[in-house]
């Protein structure tokens, strides 16, 4: 692994090294490195780019490292992930993808992950998106999540985005049995021209199944964001989705919500705001002497905490 | 010492100008001054002026002989002036940590945080991590507001009306807090209230009616116009 790696690596996945666990680095195209434990398996996909990733029933307090590095700039792929979750399982999933474009042609990395996770399985999954380079090549992502929850199961995803990603279409499709739980915090930071979409649709299937779509974003510059959302309640359910937004300079922001009751029993909520930073908080953080830059800093760093 | 001279607000209501402050000159430079008077009489556009958050029409603000008319928020909480608001804001994201750091200007230890929220009465396990929005009560928000102040520690601490929007039991125990802050602090505490009991523990009392200055002297000489005269302070009386 060169610097440059090293140091998206870290980004994406706070790790400074090859992880303990289980892992699958890809760098380039190529694999980099992989670990398999005696619970979880990793399989290169014969029929298309990509990986299954296998978790015994039972496994518990073990993790799995997929990051992806793309430092050579140009460099356009499309990753195909399967994660079969077994039967009771608690296991923690970190992915991401880390560009370095230092070039001018446009490195791109669509990623197709899908989750199956068998009854009462539970998946803590955290994605990180981050993107750097001195040239004026574009970085491009298009994460797709689809996610199918059985019986009493529960996952809690947790993506974030903050820089360097010049434009994103973010997917994520969910549907859930009896019991099942989703929850969702996403965090999106854009600035320039860049352009960040993101596209949930989640299927309340089963009774007692719930959702909780938490979206925080910021867009800064002449940067541009939209939010959509399409939430059903099939059943007797709890869907709760929010999206708050910071707008700054002439950063814009639009929020679509769409929320179906097909249940008399379906309970479901949306709540979203989008504004700038208010004017009494700026004036609150200026009377503790901090200049009015500074109390901008430490709204957003908070905001996005 | 603070130096008011000759401070005058007007705005421009419907265009018809309005004065809400007129001519107020006063010098500050007890311990512990308390500023009453009716609602809508001045008193908490004189204090936001003091900080900076708003600018005098005309007239003149010296703090220990500097002008600081025309410095900034920034610049003016940078030369020790605290200042506690009447309706806390809410932060999302930032948490009591966050903003007492922010506040003390230095790195804090969960020691020192604990020792700033045991000041105004708050347990800091319970509420170190807590964001700063509704999840905490009025009198939560209002402790906290003030436990801010306290950990800047300025020579000139301002506190907006820190009785409002909360209960008389709150308020008795915050009482105690501001008793505790007068020994304590070194510096003025220059208080806006209604209560006679902040009132009671002022060195100095100022009556502001109307955008002007009615009165100023030491309690033993304001209080009791204040409890008997109906002309001076109405909203007082009915209060008290």
């Amino acid at each position: 692994m060169d610097l440059v790696q090293k140091n998206l690596l870290e980004q994406v996945a706070g790790l400074h090294e090859i992880p303990e666990g289980a892992y699958n680095i890809r760098a380039n195209g190529n694999k980099l490195g992989r670990n398999t434990t005696a619970n979880i398996d990793i399989v290169t996909k014969t029929d298309k780019d990509g990986i299954d990733i296998i978790i015994k029933p039972g496994t518990v307090n073990e993790s799995v490292h997929i990051p992806v590095l793309l430092s050579q700039s140009g460099m356009q792929e499309c990753v195909y992930n399967d994660f079969y979750i077994g039967e009771g399982a608690d296991v923690t999933i970190v992915a991401g993808c880390g560009i370095h474009n230092c070039g001018v042609d446009t490195s791109k990395h669509d990623g197709v992950h899908t989750f199956y996770l068998e009854k009462n399985a539970k998946v803590r999954y955290v994605e990180r998106h981050y993107g750097e380079g001195d040239g004026n090549g574009e970085n491009i992502m298009n994460p797709e999540t689809v996610v199918h929850l059985k019986e009493g199961a529960h996952m809690d995803m947790e993506t974030t985005q903050i820089k360097g990603i010049d434009s994103t279409n973010r997917v994520t499709r969910g549907d859930l049995a009896d019991g099942a739980m989703l929850e969702i915090h996403e965090k999106i930071m854009t600035h320039g021209k860049q352009f960040a979409r993101t596209d949930f649709a989640v299927d309340l299937n089963g009774d007692n199944s719930s959702c909780n779509l938490i979206s925080r974003s910021v867009a800064k510059g002449e940067s541009r964001q939209e939010f959509f959302s399409i939430m059903n309640g099939n059943a007797a359910c709890a869907g709760h989705s929010e999206c708050d937004a910071i707008i700054m300079d002439q950063g814009c922001v639009t929020a679509s919500p769409q929320l179906t009751a097909n249940c008399i029993d379906a309970n479901l909520i949306h709540e979203a705001a989008i504004g700038k930073i208010a004017g009494e908080q700026l004036i609150k953080l200026m009377t503790l002497g901090l200049t009015e830059k500074e109390a901008e800093e430490q709204i957003v760093n908070g905001f996005l905490k | 010492m603070l130096e008011l001279r000759n401070i005058t607000y007007e705005v421009d209501d419907n265009q018809e100008n309005k004065e809400i402050l007129k001519n107020v000159s006063v010098t500050i430079k007890d311990h512990f001054v308390a500023i009453t008077g009716p609602n809508g009489g001045g008193k908490s556009t004189l204090a936001k002026m003091i900080a900076g958050i708003i600018r005098p029409t005309s007239g003149q603000i010296l703090l220990d002989g500097e002008d600081i008319t025309e410095l900034d928020i920034t610049e003016r909480a940078k030369k020790g002036i605290s200042f506690a608001f009447q309706q806390p804001v809410h932060f999302k994201g930032l948490t009591v940590k966050d903003m007492i750091t922010i506040a003390a200007g230095r790195e804090m230890s969960v020691g020192d945080i604990c020792d700033i929220l045991s000041e105004v009465g708050l347990c800091a396990r319970e509420y170190i991590d807590r964001e700063i929005n509704s999840s905490l009560s009025g009198g939560e928000l209002k402790r906290i507001e003030i436990a801010m102040i306290a950990a800047r520690g300025t020579k000139l601490s301002i506190f907006d009306e820190p009785e409002a929007g909360i209960d008389l039991w709150s308020f008795s125990s915050l009482i105690k807090v501001f008793e505790k802050m007068r020994d304590e602090i070194n510096g003025t505490i220059l208080i806006i209230s209604h209560q006679e009991r902040i009132l009671n523990i002022a060195d100095r009392i100022i009556v502001i009616a109307d955008g002007e200055l009615r009165q100023v002297g030491s309690r033993e000489e304001v209080l009791p116009q204040l409890l008997h005269t109906t002309s001076a302070c109405q909203t007082l009386e009915e209060k008290l």
